[in-house]
């Protein structure tokens, strides 16, 4: 009788044995889960949203440091233009306008170009690496990184550009997309033309149409 | 300009009191020592386009300049 039921509570432990493994499991689950809400793991939370706010204060930043003109530029095209201050001799100033100058993108190389002809002269790989060395490789929002290579080149384009590494277009960037963005810039720049000659057109026009009107009288 | 973060305002204060200018000093003097570059926008006099102008030291910081903004220097991508 005693070995019967001996047996009987050895066959329930064993059938017993996979549901209390599982139990266990999930009880050590639950712990590590409250361990680390209480901060028990270092690891920061992510935030989903922090990189759209950061864009969002930087996009803020960059249209209170450039002009008007170039704000117009970056939100319409997603990239800026900067002129060269360096020439050979006053003949390189086509038009006046600068005889080289850059466009700047969002985390690509920088490209220098002839404004007068289109051509492509070289890209120039910039970054602005996190000096903090607080490990992780975060970079600068695309608004930042804009408004870097804008300061930069504007207050000190030979100190940059002697910091970048020099390749000849197409080694990042594709030289069928950067003529594209010039046409674009182009085209973008005969419509703001249009538009600001529009009012004044406007205004000449409404003096000779009263004009007409009194002519008639 | 902090990767990871964007604009981060590091300090403000009033240069026309002088604790306040001391703890802007102070901060200009870290930023620059943890090897940031320190650039304040600013409008060309002669062209009326807007530029930025590198500064290292605060003595140089323009009168007038509502902000120094600091980014980390630029090196080979």
């Amino acid at each position: 009788m005693l070995l019967a039921l001996l047996a009987l509570a050895l066959i329930a432990l064993v059938l017993a044995t996979p549901m209390i493994v599982r139990e266990a499991g999930r009880r050590r689950a639950r712990r590590q889960a409250a361990k680390a809400a209480r901060g028990g793991f270092d690891l920061p939370m992510y935030d989903p949203g922090r990189e759209r706010r950061a864009e969002q204060r930087a996009r803020e930043l960059l249209r209170s440091c450039v002009n008007a003109e170039e704000w117009a530029m970056y939100r319409d095209l997603g990239f800026i233009r900067v002129g060269g201050k360096h020439a050979r001799r006053d003949a390189d100033h086509s038009g006046g306008g600068p005889a080289y100058a850059y466009l700047v993108y969002a985390h690509k190389p920088i490209v220098a170009y002839v404004p007068g002809s289109g051509q492509l002269l070289s890209e120039y790989c910039v970054e602005f690496p996190d000096m903090t060395g607080s490990g992780g490789r975060h970079r600068l929002p695309a608004s930042d990184d804009v408004l870097a290579k804008w300061m930069a080149l504007t207050s000190d384009e030979d100190r940059v550009i002697r910091r970048a590494n020099m390749h000849l277009v197409g080694r990042q960037l594709d030289p069928a997309r950067v003529r594209r963005d010039l046409w674009r810039l182009a085209e973008w720049e005969r419509r703001r033309q249009r538009r600001r000659e529009a009012p004044s057109r406007k205004q000449s026009a409404r003096p000779s149409a009263r004009e007409s009107s009194t002519g008639s009288e | 300009m902090k990767p990871g973060h964007g604009e981060v305002l590091l300090a403000e204060g009033d240069t026309a009191v002088r604790e306040q200018e001391e703890h802007l000093i102070e901060e200009f003097r870290r930023q620059l020592d943890e090897g940031m570059w320190a650039a304040v926008p600013t409008t060309n006099a002669g062209s009326g386009r807007r530029e930025a102008q590198m500064v290292k030291a605060y003595g140089e910081i323009p009168e007038g300049a509502d902000r120094v903004i600091f980014f980390p220097r630029a090196s080979g991508g």
